[in-house]
Formats: structure tokens, sequence, C-alpha cells
């Protein structure tokens, strides 16, 4: 059976090898010419801006924290689908009942605004 | 044990070199298509029909300046388009192309390998795609880069989920996790007909996924200058490139073998054993027109209305999909 996974190892040396080389080629080919301007930050011809180290909305933050939940409840749902049919009304009885605990979760993110992006 | 790995080894250095090849095609119809769509001819002056532009156009790549910003986070910089390109090229493993073949008197299967957990695998690596994405934006320390790369994640976060929840009730009806045993439940309905809404539902996740008009917010060249990619050039500005193009590959692959029924004719039509890999890449092709049709056809959608489409339509009738699949199901055993 682990015998199934020896070309997925194959194909990730040749592809990290792949990547790694793309870099170093054309590090090694291209011209060099480095001037203070060419490497300062792209800001389309504004004043050059400090940089990006600096506080964004925390909204991205609680999305995060939301798609860890829901993630989390939808890895539990495969073993559970792909024996579906074998577990029989029990099973998806059993399932309604923890996403039903689920969705009260959603509809409490969903009345708190969590989903709104103005 | 010596003949396997000499097969794998050869399997893998083919399918590799022809994905290479086809995302770099893939360019190639894109700018076509495109052009014709908007009335103008697109890139046809480089060989034939512009057939040599893909060529031109990598090795310009090479050998173009390779600049690294000064205030750039220099190591995750370099590394983030490796980490961009490697999970996209791997995705392909666990994908059938077609039954299998005889060839020397051995029985050759096209595909690099079958593994039962061959779905997981393909969730795991497009979440691996992301780091690529994410710490490239934020390595350049760009604020377009850094806002480009923080709206990708959110977005292909939100999204993911909702493809979870939809892949689910494939799954259900399926009951298998490994894209051959999906494709051969097929072979008189494929599930696009089971599933239609899954369908569906798949097709545009997946376009989200794979940052693809008009979810294409990492890049949102009118509002962030290019998004997560601006501060980078030469090849490390093509692997993002090669990356998002073999992803949309894949996705065409996938939703052939989820929705599509793989290499079989619809309704139970025998297919001879010759036309499996001609009708398994007609779908893909399929698709991927599709992907490009759509890109020249619709406008990018506002952030805002990407998430609230995400969280607020998807999400919910992926899990009502689940629902009446589960009922009906049921009810029929």
């Amino acid at each position: 059976m682990l015998q199934n996974y020896v070309p997925i190892l194959i194909l990730f040396l040749l592809a990290a090898g792949f990547g790694l080389g793309m870099v170093l080629m054309s590090a090694m080919l291209g011209p060099r010419r480095p001037d203070s301007e060419k490497l300062s930050t792209y800001e389309c011809g504004m004043t050059v801006d400090p940089g990006a180290r600096r506080p964004f909305d925390v909204k991205y933050y609680l999305v995060a924290m939301v798609f860890l939940v829901f993630d989390v409840e939808v890895v539990f749902l495969y073993p559970w689908a792909v024996k579906f049919k074998a577990l029989g009304l029990f099973g998806f009885v059993e399932m309604l009942v923890f996403l039903f605990i689920l969705l009260v979760g959603y509809a409490y993110i969903w009345r708190k605004g969590v989903l709104e992006w103005e | 044990m010596l003949d396997f790995l000499i097969e794998s080894i050869l399997k893998v250095l083919v399918v590799f070199g022809v994905l290479l090849f086809v995302v770099a095609y893939t360019t190639w119809l894109e700018r076509r298509v495109l052009g014709r769509i908007q009335v103008r001819h697109g890139p046809n002056r480089v060989g034939f029909q512009g057939l040599l532009q893909p060529l031109a156009d990598g090795l310009k790549g090479f050998f173009k300046e390779d600049i690294v910003p000064a205030n750039a986070d220099k190591i995750v910089y370099v590394l983030a388009p490796v980490l961009s390109i490697v999970p996209a090229l791997m995705i392909v493993a666990v994908i059938p192309f077609g039954d299998s073949f005889q060839l020397f008197g051995r029985e050759i299967t096209m595909r690099i390998t079958d593994v039962n957990v061959a779905l997981l695998y393909i969730l795991g690596l497009a979440g691996l795609g992301e780091y690529g994405v994410m710490l490239g934006g934020w390595a350049s320390n760009n604020r377009y880069g850094l806002l480009g790369s923080l709206r990708t994640a959110a977005q292909m976060i939100s999204y993911e989920l909702a493809l979870g929840l939809t892949l689910i009730s494939v799954i259900m009806v399926s009951g298998s996790l490994s894209l051959v045993e999906i494709v051969n439940t097929q072979t008189v309905w494929w599930n696009a007909f089971k599933q239609p809404l899954a369908f569906f539902l798949f097709l545009i996740c997946g376009l989200a996924e794979i940052n693809r008009t008009p979810f294409d917010m990492p890049e949102a060249e009118a509002e962030l200058a290019c998004g997560f990619n601006i501060e980078y050039s030469s090849m490390k500005f093509a692997m993002f490139f090669m990356a998002e193009y073999a992803h949309l590959i894949s996705l065409a692959m996938i939703i052939t073998c989820l929705f599509l029924g793989g290499w079989y004719l619809p309704f139970g039509i025998p297919t001879p054993g010759l036309l499996k890999f001609p009708v398994f890449l007609a779908k893909v092709f399929v698709l991927v027109f599709f992907f490009i049709w759509e890109r020249g056809t619709f406008p990018r959608l506002r952030y805002d209305q990407i998430m609230r489409l995400g969280w607020k339509w998807l999400m919910p009738l992926a899990l009502a999909n689940i629902f009446v699949t589960g009922v009906v199901v049921t009810a029929v055993a």
C-alpha cells in the first residue's frame, strides 16, 4: 500500500529540483546592475513608503478563525461521507445533529456581522 | 521492485514534461482566444501563428535582471515562488488520465499513482499552494503586495470551505476518495447529472481557488497594481504564472474526473479502449477553453461581493446539497 506513495516522492523531488533550478538559473543568467532606485519598494511613482510592516484589518484574522472552526468540521465529514451508505439512516441522523450544532454557530457569526465586508 | 521503480520514474518524467508543455501552450491559447474575444489578433508573430511565443517568453524570463528589493525579506522572497510552483506541479500525481494499455507485455496504467486518499491529497496540496502567494506578498514588504496576499488568503480559505462541503456530497454518492474509483462509478450516469448543484458550486469554488476571473482578487491590477507579485521580476515572476496555469489545468482534470465521468462517454455508451484517453483530453480541453472564455466575459467582482458569495450563498447551498443527497440516498437504500 505504501508503495503507491513512492511515485509521489519521485514527483516531489523532480518538482522541487525544477523549482529551485529555475530560481538559480534566473539568478545566474540575468544581468545584475543594482542601484538604490531599482531596489526600492515599487509604488507607481508615489513617494516611497517605509514598508508594509504596519497593522492591517482585524477582519482577515476573524475570517481565518472562522475558517479553522468550519474546516475542522468538514474534515470530520470526509470519513463519514465515504462510509455513508454503510452507516444508513442512523449515521445520517447522527451527522445531522452534528451539523445542526455547527449551524447554530454559523447563524451566530452571521448575526454578529463577521461575514460583512464594507 | 526495480521494474516498478523504473516504470514510476518514466511515468513521472513523461507526465511532468507533458504538463509543462501544456502549461506553456495554455498561455498561448489563452492569449489567442482572449485576443479573438476582444477583436484583435493576439500573439501571432513568433513562429507560425505565434506558436513559439511561450518559448520566447520563457527564454526572455531567464535573461531578465533578477531584482531582490532592498526592503524584502530575502530568503522568504526567493523561496515563495518555489513554494508556489512545487505543490501546483504535484497535484497531477493522483489524477487518472485513462484506463490502462499494454506495452511490451506489461500493463501500464495511465496515471502516476492511485492512492485511496487522493482527494485529501489534492485538497492538502491546494492548501499548501496558498503559502507561496501569501509569503510572496508578505516578503516583498510592499503595501500593494501585502494587501494582495491578505485578500488572497481570506478568499482562498473562504472558498476552500465551500469547495470541501461540495465534495462531501460527491463522496457520499461515490463512496470513495480515490479518483479512479470515483470515475469508475460514473460509467452510466456522470456525477454532473447525479449532482448538478454540486457541479455548479464546484465550478465556482474552483475558479475562486485558482484565483481566476471573476475572482482574480490577488492580482486586481486596477486597484493593487498586480497584487502579491508586484515586486517579482524575471523567472520568479514567471513561476507564479506557471503555478497558476498548472492549477488551471489540474482543476480542469479534477472536474473531469469528479463530475464528467473521466474517460467514459455519457449514458452508458461503451467507450472503446483506444478512445478513452482522447475522450478525457477532449473534456479537459473544453473546460480549459471555458475558463478562458469566461475570463473574456465576466468583469471582476468587488471584494465584499466575493466574500458574501462564498460565505452567505455557496456555503449554505453546499450544506443543503449534502442534506438533500443524504435524504435521497437514504430513501433509495
